[in-house]
This record gives structure tokens, C-alpha cells and sequence, in this order.
């Protein structure tokens, strides 16, 4: 495995609570620039929940609170001084079910910029075709891209929605499991895409498949019941657990 | 300032916001401003003698009108007539038709009992005339008893509320439960086309139609009566106890049918002995709306009972209704004066019962609905 | 029921019969009045129903004639009506499902308000209207614009007193059917929007409201249909029985359902006057019904376009 990066983002001592429900506790996590991390563990875990304190996606939920520090470039993203709608723009997010807007891909993909503001057309043009061929999607919507983005089969619109996601140039990308909809080809083609896409952005990634996080991850963490068990290097996690509960999960002896 | 600080003050998007808010903010508003408007006018009445001295020289003067041929029977679509000065002119021959003219007889029997005392009005309290039993706003000496109106009022939403609410709550278990998903198809939509019914329509429909059925098969004395009137109201009432009982009955869990028919229970009981008891909060609830509805709903009323403010709990004689009265008098009422002010008591009192009502829906009924299905 | 019912009593079948016997008598009699009311309404108008009998004006105290000038001021109500009552809606609606917290007070407040807005009887908005519209915020108009509280011309009963008092009542319709319409767009599609860095109100706007078009239109056509044939609420706040004079905004109007009322209660000829009575019942419900149609048609259209 390649040498170490520089910290992008990390945690110290975050808990999340949904009301008076406690759904993270205490979790420890350094997330490296140009890398993969991802997280497993089993349903209701706290993955998501954790994904989602990133971006502050949790803020739309109603009486969340959290505690300790969530830092990205040393920014404490809850701060005071922070701007929800600059913080989403540089963080990106892929859902779990794709959600393409009912407008056709062009305009999906232009969604993000024209918020800011006009752009001209050749720069809008530009900017779909480039997003569209990170995307690994662009070969194949070329001719349609006015055509309605609901159109495309799953494994396409979830590519649509990655890049919809890297249109507006995100520095981080957070993948809440993006291939459990999508049939083993697409699953291949979007983890190919992951595996490229570290090169320019630093992802953090939730899966159900431990396969999955072998294959693109570089480090995992494995959360159990809300509580960070372990994390470490990929590799280490899967040849050399230190911890039981880490070992029994993996190897399916979970339960 | 650090990177992710706002790029911009987005003042766009607090004027947007602010902006909602206010509009939202209009509703709480229009109730506010509901109570003050309607409840002002009614104030006015409680504000001293001097000025219902000046109402009941006001009130005598607008009796007085050359057009009012009968000083005794007061009949307040006539009145209506000589007042407007868009209306018809030959409005006011005897032997026009007039459903209202079938009540020329009884009113003066009510009326009568009231013409020997002439006490002057100034020395009655308010609450003594309230509480009299003669309504006769629009003559030399105004008499206010809301009496014959509460009875009238109640008597026609106790018809309405027992003829609609068992109809409206049948057919609602029929729909939900026994009814072949065709038929339902058919049934649902039409009684929720029932409720689209302007209610001028009903009213029209009992005057002309069910008015002269139910006499010539019972053979009232008056075709117009608290019967017809409710038997209209319960139009409009079956449509909403129907929608509000069919939600909540479907909305009973389905494991719970389950389990009573696992048990052995036939679908009727399980229907009747296990759905209906589930869904009772929610049920309930569709009935007091229905007393909400038949309270307040005026043109039925107008229309339809006959409009003779009896103090009598016959269903077979007329009715007169809070709602009616305020509707038929309010359009010929002097400005300011006391009968005007009573008209907007009658409104305030009408407004203060469907804040009852929905606050007791709201508050007691789902809560109850809500601790029900989530077993808590 | 099952073949294994025939371990039932006989009393007990005989009784499940009867229950649910009850039960479809009910829905069959409520089934059978709409019905029969249709009927009557067409066997008594049909006939009387002409091109001249809608497109002309009434005559010799409306006995003869058409009623033109009633489906006019009734189009042209409910038209007002939408205009001042739909927006004020949606903008409620959006605040209840998009801003609102569930613990805030003032959302708390607004939800109460429109429940009981729901409930007043229309006679009280009838009151609300003369006393609210035409005395104080007219009067207070025309003391306004020309230095006169009896200036005549804002504060009297008119169309525009009507439509803003049929918009006030049928505001909560309205919300609650845009609400609805709101609510089905996917949480989902705001959150992708929000997740682009997309601003609350940008997400509304391009996002949540694209989405939900059809249902808030729809919706508000099927509230505003309710408006249509009210008489109760406006008895008092600008209908006019007969009409000589021009249209206007802060004129008296004719209206269907006032026409109706007076037809029925107050013509000097019954004979005469029951076709058209009928008549105008049919075009009055022909008018609701053509609202809840169009809403319907609508939905249709945009579904299968999207
Ligand atoms: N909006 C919410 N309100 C209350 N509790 C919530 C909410 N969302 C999640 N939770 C709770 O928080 C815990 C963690 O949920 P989370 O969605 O993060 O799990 P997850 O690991 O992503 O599960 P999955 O693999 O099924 O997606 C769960 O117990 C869940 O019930
Ligand atoms: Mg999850």
C-alpha cells in the first residue's frame, strides 16, 4: 500500500444522538486525502449516520445533536463559522438509491453549477462531458443527453449521480452504499470508478459487502452498534483482525 | 473566516424565508382577526343601555318599513324581499309560492303569547332577553329569546347527526370491509362526489323534492320542518363522517384483522366487534365533525326547515337554526344596532363551538387514535 | 365467508347476513339518493338547458331569460378567489412541510389555525367578511384613497369583498391539498439538491416545487371547486339578485348559487320559475364538476408526460 497521505478529515471523541437516542459513541477517525475509506458493519450499525455528520446531512433531521469534534482541513465543520451550503459544495454524496432529478442528464449534471449562478453554454457543455466521462458514462448517454435521466437503467443512473456529484468539483466524496441496487456488471463498473476517482478526491464509502471494501478500499473501520470496533489499513482488517468481534463479522460468524 | 464560511450573505434566501413565514403567519392571523371582527360587534352589546336605547329606535324605524304588511308574523325572507332593492317586486302577493308562507299559521300562535307585554326593551338586561323565549328581532318591540333558536339548532343537528352518522359509518364499513374491490370503486367515489355538492343544491333539493315526499308519505301539518332540514343537513354530514370513518377503519392494522380471523371470527365479526371498536377514536372523531358541519351550515337550514323560530322539539314543525338566522337577517339588519349586535353574538357563538369541536378532535381524539395503534 | 363457515349456528350466519346486509343498505341509500338527485336535477332542466338560456341575461324579474350573468360572476369569483387564496396557500403549505420544525411553537400555532379554519362555519366567514372587509379594511381604503370613509367605493359590498372572503375559507383546502402534494416528492431528491450545496430555497424552487406541480395544481382546483358553489359565506358580502349595472371589481355580482337560493325560496311564480330552478342547479353543478374534471384531466396529462 501506498505511503501515508495528509489527514483530509477526522473525527475525535463524535457521538451523534437522534433525540435521546444515541447512535454514534465516541468514534476516533483520521480519513486520508486520495484515499478510500470505507465502513462496514451490520444494519443500523451507524454508518450512515456517521457518513451523513460529514456533510451535515444529519442538520434536516429534527432534534440531533452531537458532541465532540468533526474536523475537515482542521475546519470543525459544526462551527460556528461554517456555511452548510459551502461545506455541501465541497463535500460530495451519493445515496444509496439513486436519485436522478426528473429533468433530462444534461440538466442534471449542470444541476450543481448553475446554482451559483449563469454559465455560458460551452462551459456547461464542457463541464457534462467531463463529469459524464469520470462517470465512466459518457460513451453511453452521449446522444441522448437531453433525453430524461429516468430513462437510464440503475447502474446508469447511479453513474449519473456520481457525476452529478463530481460536476461541482467536490474535494471529498461520500458513497452511502452506491452499488446495493445494482446488478454485479454496474457494481463492477462503479467500483472501477471509485478506484480512479481517488486519484482527485478523497472517498469515504459504506458497504454492505466486505468484498466491496476489500477490493477498492485502502482503509476500513468496522462499527458495531455505534461504536467504532476497529480501524485500520484494509489489509490489516481483513488478514489480521485485533479484534474478535472485527474476526467474526468478517468471516461471516457474525450473530 | 476559514474555508467553508459563507461565500456570500445569501440574503435571497432569508427574504424567502421571512417571507414564508409571514404568509404562514396569515392563518393564525385571519383566526385572530375572526375573533376580533365577529366578537367586536357582539362586544358591543355589553357596552351599556344608552346604545341599545339607540338600537331599539333604530330597530323600530327599520320595522316600519312601508312594505312590512304583517307588524306580527315575523318572517324574515319577506322582509328580505321589501328590503332588497334588487328583489322582484310582486314578491310580497299572498298566494305566491312561498315556502316560507306554510308557516303563516303557527308563527302567529307563537307570536301572539309574546304582543301583551310591552315593557320597554331598555329596562330588560341582556341576559334577560337572551334567555326569553320569543325570537322577534324586527318589530316595535325587538324581542332576542335565543330559546326557540338553540332549540331549533339542536333539534335539526340531533336529526341530522342520527341519520347521517349510522349511514355515513356503514357504508364506510361496507367499503372497507365487505364490499368487492368494483362495487368499492364505484361506491367511494360517488359519496365523496356527495360532498361537492354545493349545499345551495341540497337545500334546493329537500325544498323541492324531499320536502313534498316526506308529506305526502307522513302527512305533516307543515311541509317544511326540522325533519326535511335535518334529513338535508345529513347530506352534507354523510360525506364527511363517510371519508373520515373509511380512513380510519383502514387504517387499522391489518395484523389485527388477521389475528381475529385467524381466530376463527367470521369477516362480519371481526368487522364489526374488532375494526369498528379499533378505529372508535377515530370514528368518533368523524362524528363530531359531523356536529360541527350540521351546526354551522346555513343555506340547508335556510332552505330547508322551514326557518319558524318555535320553541318546540318537534321534528314534524319548523325549525330555526343559529345559522339560518344570522344568514337570513344579517342582510336587512340596521348597522350597529342591537339586533345587529346579537346576529354577531349568534357568529361568536357558532365560531367558539367549532373551536371546541376541533380542539377537542385535535387534542383528545388523536392522541387517543395515536396511543391506540402505536400501543403505547 | 368460507366453506368452513358452515360450523356457525344458523342464528349466527343469519345474523352475519344481516350485518353486512346493513352495512351495503347503507352504502346503496346514500348510492341511490346521489343518484336519483342527478336524475331529478336533469329530468327538471334539460330542457330549459339552451345556448340562449346561457349566454343571455335574465328577464322580467328572472322569469325568463338566461343566467349568463351569473356564471359570469361566478367564473370570474372564483378566478379572484384563486388568485388571492392559491399563493397564500402554497406559501403556507411550503412553510408547514419544508421549514417547519415539529417542536416550534409557531409551527405548532399555524397547523392549530388551519385545522380551525377548517371548522368555522362559513356563515362566521360570511360575518368576517362584512365585518372585516367591507367595514374596516374598505372603509379604511376609501378614507385612504379619497379622504372619505364613506366614499363608496372600496367599503361596500362588492366581487372583490367575496373572493377575498371565499379565499380565506378556502385557504385551509388549499394548504392541506398542497401539503399533500408536497409531501410526495421524495426526501431523496432534497436531499441530493442539499447535498450539491443547492440553498434551502434553491432546492424549493428547483427541486420541490417542478416536482409537485401537478398536485398543488390539481389540488387547488379541487379546493377552489368548493369555493365555487358556496352562497352561505357571501349572502352578505356582494351577491346581487339581479344585475343592471356594469362588472366590476368593487361591484355587487350575480352568482349561481345566490340565483339559485332566491330563485327557490322567493320567485313569485313556482310553476314557472322550477325549470329553471333546475336549470340552474345543473349549470352550477356542471361548473363544479367541470373544475374537479379539469383537475382531474390534468393529473392525467402530467402523469403520463413525465
Ligand atoms: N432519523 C432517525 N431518527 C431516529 N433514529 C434514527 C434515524 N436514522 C437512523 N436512526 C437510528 O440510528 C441508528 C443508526 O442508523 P444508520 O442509518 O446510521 O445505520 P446504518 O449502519 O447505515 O444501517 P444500514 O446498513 O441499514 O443502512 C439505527 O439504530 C437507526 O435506527
Ligand atoms: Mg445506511
Amino acid at each position: 500500500m501506498a505511503k501515508e497521505t495528509s489527514i483530509k478529515a477526522r473525527t475525535q471523541t463524535f457521538s451523534f444522538f437522534y433525540g435521546q437516542k444515541q447512535a454514534l459513541f465516541d468514534i476516533n477517525i483520521d480519513m486520508h486525502e486520495n484515499r478510500v475509506t470505507a465502513f462496514i458493519g451490520p444494519s443500523g450499525c451507524g454508518k450512515s449516520t456517521f457518513l451523513r455528520s460529514i456533510n451535515r446531512m444529519n442538520d434536516l433531521i429534527e432534534s440531533t445533536k452531537h458532541t465532540g469534534l468533526m474536523e475537515v482541513d482542521g475546519v470543525d465543520v459544526y462551527g460556528s463559522d461554517v456555511d452548510v451550503v459551502t461545506l455541501r459544495r465541497r463535500i460530495g454524496m451519493v445515496f444509496q438509491k439513486s436519485t436522478p432529478f426528473p429533468k433530462s442528464i444534461f440538466e442534471n449534471i449542470t444541476y450543481g453549477l448553475t446554482l451559483t449562478g449563469k454559465k455560458s453554454k460551452s462551459e456547461l457543455e464542457e463541464v457534462v462531458e467531463s463529469s459524464l466521462r469520470r462517470a465512466a458514462l459518457w460513451e453511453e448517454v452521449k446522444d441522448r443527453l437531453h433525453h430524461s435521466a429516468l430513462g437510464l437503467s440503475g447502474g446508469q443512473q447511479q453513474r449519473l449521480c456520481i457525476a452529478r456529484a463530481v460536476s461541482v468539483n467536490p474535494e471529498i466524496l461520500l458513497m452511502d452504499e452506491p452499488c446495493s441496487a445494482l446488478d454485479p456488471i454496474s457494481t463492477g463498473k462503479v467500483e472501477e470508478l471509485i478506484t480512479q476517482l481517488k486519484d482527485q478526491y478523497t472517498i469515504v464509502l459504506v458497504t454492505h459487502n466486505m468484498q466491496q471494501a476489500a477490493r477498492v478500499s485502502d482503509y476500513t473501520g468496522f462499527f458495531l452498534m455505534g461504536k467504532l470496533i476497529e480501524f485500520d489499513r484494509t489489509r490489516t482488517i481483513f488478514t489480521s483482525p485485533s479484534k474478535k468481534e472485527t474476526e467474526d463479522y468478517i468471516t461471516g460468524r457474525f450473530g | 473566516m476559514n474555508r467553508f464560511s459563507a461565500t456570500s450573505k445569501r440574503f435571497g434566501e432569508h427574504i424567502a424565508e421571512w417571507s414564508i413565514r409571514i404568509v404562514a403567519s396569515l392563518s393564525i392571523l385571519v383566526i385572530f382577526l375572526i375573533f376580533v371582527f365577529v366578537f367586536r360587534e357582539a362586544a358591543g352589546l355589553f357596552s351599556g343601555a344608552q346604545r341599545s336605547q339607540a338600537a331599539a329606535e333604530a330597530a323600530a324605524s327599520a320595522s316600519a318599513t312601508p312594505a312590512d304588511h304583517e307588524q306580527d308574523v315575523y318572517n324574515p325572507d319577506e322582509e328580505t324581499d321589501s328590503a332588497a332593492t334588487t328583489s322582484p317586486s310582486n314578491a310580497n302577493d299572498q298566494d305566491v309560492y312561498n315556502p316560507d308562507a306554510t308557516i303563516e299559521e303557527p308563527a302567529p300562535a307563537a307570536a301572539s303569547t309574546a304582543t301583551p307585554e310591552e315593557a320597554p326593551q331598555a329596562s330588560k338586561s341582556l341576559w334577560e332577553q337572551l334567555t326569553g323565549s320569543i325570537w322577534q328581532p324586527v318589530s316595535e318591540d325587538p324581542k332576542f329569546g335565543l330559546i326557540p333558536l338553540f332549540i331549533g339548532t339542536t333539534k335539526t343537528t340531533i336529526v341530522a347527526i342520527v341519520i347521517g352518522a349510522p349511514l355515513g359509518i356503514l357504508a364506510a364499513l361496507y367499503t372497507a370491509f365487505f364490499a368487492s374491490p368494483r362495487v368499492r370503486n364505484i361506491v367511494k367515489p360517488t359519496i365523496e362526489l356527495l360532498a361537492g355538492f354545493p349545499s345551495v343544491v341540497i337545500g334546493f333539493f329537500c325544498l323541492t323534492i324531499v320536502a313534498t315526499f316526506l308529506q305526502d308519505v307522513l302527512g305533516t301539518a307543515f311541509r317544511l320542518n326540522a325533519l326535511v332540514g335535518g334529513f338535508g343537513l345529513s347530506l352534507a354530514v354523510i360525506p364527511l363522517v363517510y371519508s373520515i370513518a373509511e380512513e380510519s377503519l383502514t387504517a387499522v392494522p391489518r395484523s389485527l384483522r388477521e389475528a381475529s380471523l385467524a381466530l376463527g371470527s367470521t369477516e362480519w365479526q371481526t368487522a364489526y366487534r374488532v375494526m369498528l371498536p379499533a378505529a372508535a377514536p377515530g370514528v368518533f372523531a368523524a362524528v363530531l365533525l359531523g356536529v360541527g358541519r350540521a351546526f354551522g351550515e346555513t343555506m340547508i337550514a335556510l332552505m330547508a326547515t322551514g326557518n319558524a323560530a318555535m320553541k318546540t322539539w318537534s321534528v314534524f314543525e319548523p325549525a330555526r337554526t343559529f345559522a339560518a338566522t344570522i344568514g337570513s337577517e344579517m342582510g336587512e339588519v340596521v348597522w350597529g344596532s342591537e339586533h345587529y349586535g346579537i346576529l354577531f353574538l349568534l357568529g361568536s357563538m357558532l365560531f367558539l363551538f367549532s373551536f371546541g369541536l376541533n380542539a377537542v378532535t385535535e387534542l383528545y381524539v388523536k392522541s387517543r387514535l395515536i396511543k391506540k395503534f402505536q400501543g403505547k | 365467508m368460507s366453506v368452513f363457515s358452515g360450523h356457525l349456528p344458523a342464528s349466527k350466519r343469519v345474523l352475519g347476513f344481516f350485518a353486512v346486509l346493513v352495512a351495503a343498505f347503507a352504502a346503496v341509500a346514500i348510492v341511490g339518493l346521489i343518484v336519483s338527485m342527478f336524475g331529478i336535477f336533469i329530468a327538471g332542466g334539460a330542457q330549459h338547458l339552451s345556448w340562449s338560456f346561457l349566454s343571455e341575461a335574465p328577464r322580467n324579474n328572472n322569469m325568463e331569460g338566461g343566467i349568463f350573468p351569473a356564471i359570469f360572476g361566478t367564473a370570474l369569483l372564483v378566478l379572484i378567489m384563486s388568485i388571492l387564496g392559491v399563493p397564500i396557500g402554497t406559501a403556507t403549505a411550503i412553510y408547514l412541510n419544508e421549514y417547519a420544525k415539529q417542536t416550534s411553537v409557531f409551527a405548532r400555532s399555524v397547523r392549530f389555525a388551519v385545522n380551525t379554519l377548517a371548522g368555522v362555519p362559513s356563515i362566521v366567514f360570511g360575518l368576517f367578511g362584512v365585518g372585516f372587509f367591507v367595514q374596516f379594511l374598505g372603509k379604511g381604503l376609501d378614507g385612504m384613497m379619497y379622504g372619505s370613509m364613506e366614499a363608496k367605493v372600496f367599503g361596500q359590498e362588492s366581487l372583490l369583498w367575496c373572493s377575498a372572503t371565499l379565499a380565506v375559507l378556502t385557504l385551509p383546502v388549499v394548504i392541506v391539498a398542497v401539503e399533500e402534494a408536497l409531501r410526495a416528492v421524495p426526501r431523496e431528491l432534497r436531499e441530493a439538491s442539499l447535498a450539491l450545496g443547492a440553498t434551502k430555497w434553491q432546492t424549493i424552487i428547483k427541486v420541490v416545487l417542478p416536482n409537485s406541480v401537478t398536485g398543488i395544481l390539481t389540488g387547488s382546483i379541487l379546493a377552489v371547486s368548493r369555493g365555487a358553489g358556496e352562497v352561505a359565506a357571501i349572502l352578505f358580502v356582494g351577491v346581487a339578485y339581479s344585475m343592471d349595472g356594469n362588472v366590476g371589481l368593487t361591484e355587487k355580482f350575480m352568482h349561481l348559487g345566490y340565483h339559485l337560493y332566491v330563485l327557490a325560496t322567493q320567485s313569485p311564480d313556482v310553476e314557472k320559475a322550477l325549470p329553471l330552478q333546475y336549470a340552474t342547479t345543473l349549470v352550477l353543478l356542471g361548473l363544479t364538476f367541470l373544475l374537479n374534471f379539469t383537475a382531474i384531466y390534468i393529473r392525467s396529462r402530467l402523469r403520463t408526460k413525465a
